[in-house]
């Protein structure tokens, strides 16, 4: 069977995919914080402003984000390659979810703990970063993880604007051999192959992270 | 077209979930396991590569299916696992009480089933199921690349036709119709998750 042959491609493929997975997250999450914190603001003119980015983010779907950021915005002068485009369309949709789960994870830490910082003798900004964050986030790893394996299935989109990632070089290669089924099924195992661990790993994670609270 | 495939393909995932999720909940683990990895593996497998897998994929000698009926075969699929995993949540915050209550009460266990945990369990569940519509209106975007021509498909086709005027207009506009679908809908849900955690 020359299946074989195209494997390699497939392999290449992924190797885009991860890396469009490692940017979008480091980043999307990066930004998703500044977000988070931005919404959580008290200052109206920060608060509006990021959270009507946060809803858009969350309300477009990420193909439409891709092709806004890929077809749209040369028009208005600011031209990217396809990778880039596919890393900016995608970091902007993992900042936009991560930015409420990290909220959420922030806002379950308990009044308490603000009080006793504050009781201390704390200032603000060393509450913050040294009491609250660190617990917020943890509480947030769970989604946070989650997000990471949606956004590794999610850069499949990428082959809509012909990134060669995963999706496309299997395109590609069932063009050539027109043996759709059997190259999408591949492909589909492996996104599977790496997402179905990934989501045990997640929820193994989950119960650790639930014990030690308890 | 974007509203159709949504809606019939949530549709398809609520019927079929049900069998799928008595799958997850049996008390034979070999089935367990079994249904265990076929939810997996469907939610592992990206919505993409579901729609072009059926699409150019699946064949009956000479006749494939249309890129509409691939579009909705597919989500629906994904929709399945995906409430399959949601009904099952639900059930699984059920009290033990309830069933040990309705057998003490002589109820057979069907009944219990339908008319007991049933009832309870799709109540917990609904705030889940809303996030789940609103990510599959989102999906159903996801169509145009196999050529569905649903709101995407239209805007990217637009913007072709139109490259000097036109540019960023269609993608905002439909962008716009996804916000305003989605952001009424996600307020009701929350409204009715609000509701539901102040009777309990």
């Amino acid at each position: 069977m020359d299946l074989v042959q195209y494997l390699p491609q497939l392999g290449q493929g992924l190797l885009v995919s991860l890396q469009l997975t490692a940017i979008s997250v480091v980043f999307g999450y990066a930004v998703g914080l500044l977000l988070a914190l931005g919404v959580s603001s008290q200052l109206p003119w920060l608060k509006w402003p990021t959270l009507v980015i946060v809803e858009v983010g969350r309300g477009i779907p990420s193909l439409v984000v891709l092709y806004v950021v890929y077809y749209g915005l040369p028009s208005i002068g600011l031209l990217f390659d396809n990778f880039a485009a596919a890393a900016i369309g995608l970091t902007f949709t993992v900042a936009a979810y991560s930015s409420e789960m990290l909220r959420a994870g922030i806002q379950s830490v308990h009044r308490g703990q603000n009080e006793a910082a504050m009781a201390l003798g704390l200032p603000q900004t060393s509450t913050f970063t040294r009491i609250i964050l660190p617990q917020g986030l943890r509480s947030s790893i769970p989604a946070l993880m989650g997000l990471a394996i949606q956004s590794f299935q999610g850069t499949s989109l990428a082959y809509s604007i012909s990134v060669s990632e995963l999706m496309s070089n299997a395109y590609q290669s069932s063009s050539i051999t027109f043996q759709y089924l059997q190259i999408y099924a591949i492909t589909g195992l492996v996104f599977a192959a790496i997402a179905v661990p990934s989501t045990w790993t997640s929820v193994w994670v989950e119960h650790r992270l639930a014990k030690g609270f308890a | 077209m974007t509203l159709l495939v949504t809606v019939s393909s949530f549709g398809i995932g609520a019927i079929v979930g049900i069998p799928l999720m008595l799958g997850l909940r049996s008390n034979y683990p070999p089935i367990r396991a079994v249904f265990r990895v076929i939810v997996d593996l469907i939610r592992g497998v990206p919505t993409i590569v579901w729609l072009f897998l059926l699409y150019f994929g699946v064949t009956f000698g000479h006749l494939r299916l249309s890129s509409l009926s691939a579009a909705i075969a597919g989500l629906g699929i994904i929709s399945s696992a995906y409430l399959a995993e949601i009904y099952r949540g639900g059930f699984a915050t059920l009290a033990r009480g309830q069933i040990e209550a309705s057998h003490a009460l002589g109820l057979n266990r069907t009944t219990t089933f339908i008319r007991v945990l049933a009832p309870q369990a799709l109540r917990t569940s609904l705030p889940s199921l809303t996030t789940f519509l609103l990510a599959l209106l989102k999906d159903s975007s996801i169509a145009s690349t196999i050529g569905v021509t649903e709101m995407v498909f239209s805007a990217t086709t637009f913007s072709r036709q139109n490259p000097g005027t036109a540019g960023l207009t269609p993608f905002f506009i439909a962008a716009g119709v996804y916000v305003v679908v989605s952001v009424p809908l996600a307020v009701v849900a929350r409204r009715l998750d609000s509701r539901l955690r102040r009777n309990h």
